[in-house]
């Protein structure tokens, strides 16, 4: 007897419900009872009237562990279509990583520190941030953690370029037309606020573990919102008297574009940037639960052997490193700024 | 006039609003500005605007804020596009001109100078007075020997490497204007390009601007709501009032014959005896002694300082060497003193 057979009788449904009834897997509750030692039924219940509850009163509705097999069936069923667009798509994404890692895993070290620290200088000429950075890479190789450390980073490089290269021009586009920026802002507000594990669930069932693009992706939908957003608002915020000049002179359109709109939002994308560089940080740690390599591979160490010293060692690099990344970008912001406004 | 103009707007509208030429009818029926506003939600903009600018004149075009006066010059190169009417350039109607077409128009025929400067700011004050060669494609070469030309002319030798933040207001409007001189265009568009700047310097622009005008003879127009301004350039001179035309014509005439309150209004306040000239006051010449020769086109300021304001003195008048008329110091000083003084209108506008 069950709490709404009374709706089902009183609506006339009462033979649908019992023409062959359920007799596929019973609920754990339902086992126990076959056995004899469960606790009684309460005389009375008021459930709420969930998929459960009711297939105990009709035979015919399905229950809630059929609806999530249906989701999972559902998936695996349309993941062949899937993939067959994905994979040509998102495979140069895995060749990139793939190249960078191995650049930065092999080549030897000093070629590696003397190379980042001339493109610090020509990005920022700024000395003490330079310093700063030879510091940190050098912390880095002091404690043995350089080969994870220069990991992670070749992973945030690649996702920030592939961020910049795809959200820059969304971010135009969006700034030109008001519908389709409508139509991204749900978009971009769903990406930022999903739970980042949530990412990596369809992720691990389109691509087979082990292939650097599984965590690649999750990376850059995630990193790449605030550079759609900073750039729309840049190019949307360009003095409109400086548009109109370039008008009155007969640009064109890309002419507009590239002399006038760009170089005046560039303050903006570069903030944006700032942020995606940031957030790729944040989710390369938590991908290596998907095989990303680096430092957050250390920190999962830590927390699945409970290791506190291995975790609280590659903790540290990776506040080292985002302070680098987050200093030197800034920097690089800052020269932008210098060059246009003051001097 | 047997001349063509060179710009002429005739039967011009425009209608802010979702619907304008729906519109348009009331407008043309000659519903006001308010009513327009509160029956039908549209704003008139500029309302049957007939002007023609001579090549190689000044045009001024002055009026209040919201007389409409940026809107009408905005027109002139179809920043703003119209309800009604035609726009034609060297007898071209621009209204119907392509996308492509109107473009090289932009970066040949016309040239622009904003009250707010507008430069880049990421660009050098060379690289800006180049723009408009940089927009055509010209050679780098050819752009930077232009801009530097022009930039010498304006004064700015010398300061290529600047960026405009470095210079002050004056300084970055003379890179406006070079700007505009190297695009070599015949026709300048100057939207209150000497408003923002304080007045000494608002003056030293304004000679700048003549003496250039004097060499160049480009047709220029200029929207200004300072009166003095409006004389001191203009040949021809519009008044702007709620988006028409109220008076148009050569400026001494309209400050000698004022046709409507609202420009008596404006012209009771300014220094007539450094705008009015000799020849506007004048009479017929008779015979007589008289004190000594004085030019035509002098202002009546000079006539005083050379008489030393003695009023019993009688002047001959002469233009290109020949006697024209008479002036006696009596009747330049009764010119002085407008139709209306301005503490009787004083109340009625301000």
């Amino acid at each position: 007897m069950a709490t709404y057979d009374w709706l089902f009788n009183m609506v006339g449904l009462r033979a649908w419900c019992d023409t062959d009834a359920s007799t596929g897997p019973m609920s754990m509750a339902q086992l126990l009872a076959k056995t004899g030692n469960s606790a009684p039924e309460p005389s009375y219940t008021f459930a709420f009237p969930s998929l459960d509850e009711l297939n105990k009163a009709c035979g015919q509705i399905a229950q809630t562990r059929d609806v999530i097999k249906g989701l999972e069936d559902g998936f695996l069923a349309i993941r062949p279509a899937l993939r067959t667009v994905l994979d040509p798509i998102t495979q140069p994404l895995s060749w990139m990583l793939d190249g960078t890692l191995y650049l930065f895993t092999t080549a030897p070290w000093f070629l590696i520190m003397a190379v980042m620290l001339i493109a610090v200088w020509y990005a920022t000429y700024s000395l003490s941030v330079v310093i700063f950075n030879a510091f940190c890479l050098s912390f880095f190789a002091f404690v043995d953690h350089f080969e994870p450390a220069m990991q992670t980073f070749a992973v945030i490089l690649v996702c920030t370029i592939i961020s910049a290269l795809l959200g820059v021009p969304i971010g135009i586009a969006m700034s030109k037309y008001n519908r389709l920026q409508r139509a991204i802002i749900p978009v971009l507000d769903l990406l930022q606020t999903l739970p980042t594990f949530v990412y990596l669930i369809p992720l691990i069932f389109l691509f087979p573990i082990g292939e650097s693009r599984l965590y690649g992706i999750a990376i850059v939908l995630y990193a790449i919102v605030p550079v759609i957003r900073l750039t729309d608002l840049g190019v949307r915020l360009v003095d409109k008297d400086v548009v109109e000049a370039g008008n009155a002179f007969g640009m064109s359109p890309a002419q507009k574009l590239g002399k006038v709109e760009l170089p005046l939002a560039l303050p903006n994308i570069m903030a944006g940037l700032n942020q995606t560089i940031m957030m790729s940080l944040a989710m390369v740690v938590i991908a290596s639960m998907v095989t990303a390599p680096g430092l957050g591979v250390l920190v999962l160490r830590g927390i699945r052997n409970l290791e506190l010293g291995v975790g609280l060692m590659a903790g540290v690099c990776i506040v080292l490193l985002a302070v680098m990344l987050d200093r030197t970008s800034k920097a690089a912001l800052s020269r932008i700024d210098r060059t246009k406004t003051e001097m | 006039m047997t001349q063509t103009p060179k710009v002429s707007l005739r039967g011009l509208y425009k209608i802010f609003g979702s619907d304008d030429k729906a519109v348009l009818q009331h407008a043309k029926a000659g519903m006001s500005k308010e009513n327009l506003l509160v029956s039908h939600q549209h704003v008139l903009g500029l309302k049957d605007i007939n002007v023609e600018m001579q090549a190689g004149e000044i045009t001024v075009v002055m009026g209040l804020s919201g007389s409409g006066k940026s809107t009408l010059i905005r027109h002139l190169n179809r920043l703003i596009e119209p309800t009604d009417g035609e726009i034609l350039v060297d007898g071209v109607d621009i209204m119907k001109l392509s996308t492509l077409d109107l473009r090289h128009m932009r970066q040949n025929k016309m040239s622009m100078v904003f009250q707010k400067f507008a430069l880049l700011p990421h660009r050098t004050v060379l690289q800006n007075a180049a723009m408009a060669l940089n927009i055509q494609g010209a050679a780098t070469e050819d752009q930077e020997g232009e801009a530097k030309k022009w930039l010498d002319r304006v004064g700015l030798g010398g300061f290529e490497n600047h960026y405009p933040s470095q210079l002050s207001g004056g300084m970055q409007q003379r890179v406006g204007i070079a700007r505009a001189l190297t695009s070599n265009s015949d026709i300048m568009l100057m939207d209150e390009a000497f408003s923002a700047l304080d007045p000494l310097i608002r003056t030293d622009m304004q000679d700048l601007l003549l003496e250039l005008q004097v060499e160049l003879k480009k047709t220029i127009v200029f929207i200004t709501h300072d009166l003095d301004e409006a004389l001191k350039l203009a040949d021809h001179l519009v008044i702007l009032k709620d988006g028409a035309v109220i008076q148009q014509g050569e400026p001494q005439s309209i400050l000698m014959a004022p046709s409507d309150p609202y420009i008596e209004d404006f012209v009771s306040d300014i220094n007539r005896a450094r705008v009015l000239r000799i020849r506007s006051v004048m009479q017929e010449l008779t015979e007589g002694k008289f004190a000594g020769d004085v030019d035509a086109n002098d202002n009546l300021e000079s006539l005083i300082a050379t008489s030393g304001g003695d009023t019993s003195l009688r002047y001959r008048v002469v233009e290109n060497g020949k006697p024209v008329g008479e002036l006696d110091m009596r009747e330049l000083v009764k010119a002085l003193v407008p139709r209306i003084s301005s503490s009787e209108t004083g109340t009625r506008y301000h």
